[in-house]
């Protein structure tokens, strides 16, 4: 009993954070259908930002090509629908497969490319994914999409816990994993590849590993994103800025192999977005801010606001006591 | 004969592509030779190159092969501030992930090709110059010739302009003092440090250098493509398949790989369908990868 009672004390945040969840659609202001959907595309990008900071915090290897696990996870559910009719559901788990497999293979062209290129290999996926999707009529009804004849739920809190299941899964999966003899693995490939070949790692075996968990919780946040949205193509679910760069610039805003900085990212990102898209002209064109605030964030907050936040912190507290100084 | 028509019309136009492409393809790996670093900024610093030239057209109606003198002298001073205000302090920055570098030159990308949606909306622009639709035929040169192929004017005025760009360019890094104290810093950067090379002011000009080329391949294109902001992004992805498919870093590389690149697209158009001209690209690109890993210039080394 006493490492029950360990294991709640040491996950004391997790459990706060995830009690709050669960009581939010219950609140009076949090739980309106707008802010439901707002903290369900948090959630939904909280996902892929921990599984994006698995492969690229943790073991070192800069993905720019997540878009191609998110549309992957998203087409198995819609192909399913509209070509056997059955739900979109059954995307999560087939795309679990589907996913799976597929980053096998894009594993075995990408994996054997370092740094910056393993960045381009995966980049170079996701386009030939979006461009295979867009051409393959038959199958993904191309560029005009598939959209679902009807959703699951009107409301939005069936879809809000479906996706705080996922997220409280995937931040399990992350702390058993990076606890893990394997996590440990993982940093050491990120800190030095060779020196970790040269201690005996598998460096390929352990980067497969990474980028498959990865790759399939990415899918599953994917075909979540089919069932919630009912409506897909392959602009939307393969696009290079929109899903592969937004899931880097979550994980880098929130702070690089941090364990909250995905959620914080994700929200900041979220938030951001939405307050942007309100105002009148610069709307439009929101990308513009967002480029702005990754160029700040790698300049001055290099790991993020979980990251560098005693730089934050000390930014915050230093200026009442300069004031102090300075009146006195 | 129809079909063997059709394949040297096709060879033609790729060949042509090809020679822009290795403009682009030159710039990007002088910046990955020099610094180490790819540009993902790379497409939209010719989206920006290719809104002056279209510009200076449509407003005081300047020729876009004019346009030349203008577009690579801001696209040098443009890429020289961008290394000097944003890349150099990131070098500085201690981080977890070394791939910071790329992931703002992303961060660049995104906020020009914005500022190009919000100044000019993202609507289709053309150029149209009046020898636009004009061609050279085989027929005119040689009256008895067997087959016919045509040159579309534009598209060999910009290639002649790229062969004069790229020779001129291998001057350039061969004989002159600052080319090989570029070319030393792409060997060995602390090497050239120690022999008296100021390292810091050759990666300055290699970026203002790289993206004044990719500068002169807006203003090449301008007769010839549509032009909107998301451009840049494909012409990104282009750039880093051929950087790829030369070699890292390597200039003759660049150039067979653009060339191959552009043959290749040209006849995946032709004997495949148009839309899948990208899928080809990368099918380029991965085979690149994985059967040739030094790309054409470790072939050629290898000899």
């Amino acid at each position: 009993m006493a490492s029950v009672a360990t294991t709640l004390t040491r996950h004391r945040l997790a459990l706060g954070i995830l009690a709050f969840l669960v009581a939010v659609p219950f609140l009076p202001v949090l739980g309106t259908s707008y802010m439901m959907h707002i903290l369900i595309l948090m959630l939904m990008w909280s996902v892929i930002g921990m599984a994006w900071n698995l492969l690229g915090g943790y073991c070192g290897q800069v993905s720019f090509g997540h878009a191609a696990f998110f549309g992957l996870g998203a087409y198995t559910g819609g192909i399913l629908y509209h070509h056997l009719g059955v739900s979109a559901w059954w995307g999560i788990p087939a795309g679990v497969v589907v996913v799976g497999l597929g980053a096998l293979v894009i594993g075995y062209i990408c994996l054997r490319l370092r740094g910056p290129y393993f960045a381009l290999g995966t980049l170079a996926m996701g386009e030939v994914l979006r461009v295979t999707a867009e051409n393959l009529e038959w199958l993904t009804e191309g560029t005009r999409g598939i959209m679902l004849e009807q959703r699951t739920w009107v409301a939005k809190e069936p879809y809000y816990f479906v996706i705080l299941l996922v997220a409280a899964a995937a931040y399990v999966v992350m702390e058993i994993l990076v606890n893990s003899k394997w996590g440990y693995y993982f940093v050491a490939i990120r800190e030095d590849q060779d020196a970790a070949e040269s201690l005996g790692i598998d460096t390929t075996r352990y980067k497969t590993i990474a980028l498959v968990v990865s790759a399939v919780l990415t899918g599953v946040a994917g075909a979540f994103y089919t069932c919630y949205m009912g409506y897909i193509d392959p602009e939307i679910v393969f696009a290079l800025h929109d899903v592969s760069i937004i899931t880097i610039m979550v994980v880098m805003v929130g702070g690089v192999a941090t364990r909250w900085g995905p959620l914080v990212g994700a929200a900041i990102m979220i938030v951001l977005s939405e307050l942007v898209r309100t105002l009148p002209y610069v709307g439009t064109a929101h990308q513009t801010l967002f480029g702005v605030l990754l160029i700040v964030i790698i300049i001055f907050l290099p790991n993020g606001v979980v990251g560098d936040f005693h730089k934050i912190a000390r930014l915050l507290l230093r200026r009442p006591a300069a004031a102090e100084s300075g009146g006195a | 004969m129809i079909q063997l028509e059709v394949f040297l019309q096709t060879l033609v136009s790729g060949l042509l592509l090809g020679g822009l492409y290795a403009l682009i393809g030159l710039g990007m790996t002088l910046i990955m030779g020099v610094m180490k670093i790819i540009n993902l900024a790379h497409g939209e610093l010719m989206m920006v190159s290719m809104y002056i030239a279209f510009w200076l057209f449509h407003l005081l109606g300047v020729d876009p092969y004019v346009s030349l003198v203008v577009t690579v002298p801001v696209l040098f001073v443009l890429g020289v501030a961008i290394q000097r205000f944003l890349i150099s302090p990131v070098l500085k920055v201690d981080s977890i992930l070394p791939e910071n570098q790329v992931i703002l030159t992303v961060g660049i990308g995104m906020v020009l090709q914005n500022l190009a949606t919000m100044l000019f909306t993202s609507d289709y622009r053309s150029t149209p110059v009046d020898y636009a639709s004009d061609a050279w035929y085989l027929s005119d040169w040689w009256r008895s010739s067997p087959i016919e192929l045509s040159f579309s004017v534009p598209w060999v005025v910009s290639f002649a302009f790229a062969v004069a760009i790229t020779v001129a360019l291998w001057w350039f890094l061969q004989k002159t003092d600052t080319g090989k104290a570029i070319r030393a810093t792409a060997q060995d950067r602390d090497a050239a440090l120690l022999m008296g090379v100021n390292v810091e002011r050759m990666t300055l000009i290699t970026f203002g250098l790289g993206a004044a080329l990719v500068g002169a391949a807006g203003s090449l294109f301008i007769p010839m493509y549509y032009l909107y902001p998301a451009l840049g992004g494909r012409f990104t992805l282009i750039a880093f398949v051929i950087t790829i498919l030369g070699g890292l870093g390597s200039t003759q590389g660049a150039i067979i790989g653009g060339i191959i690149l552009g043959i290749f697209e040209s006849m995946t158009a032709t004997y495949v369908g148009m839309g899948w001209a990208p899928v080809g690209r990368f099918l380029v690109f991965v085979a690149c990868l994985i059967f040739l890993p030094g790309g054409v210039a470790g072939l050629l080394r290898r000899r």
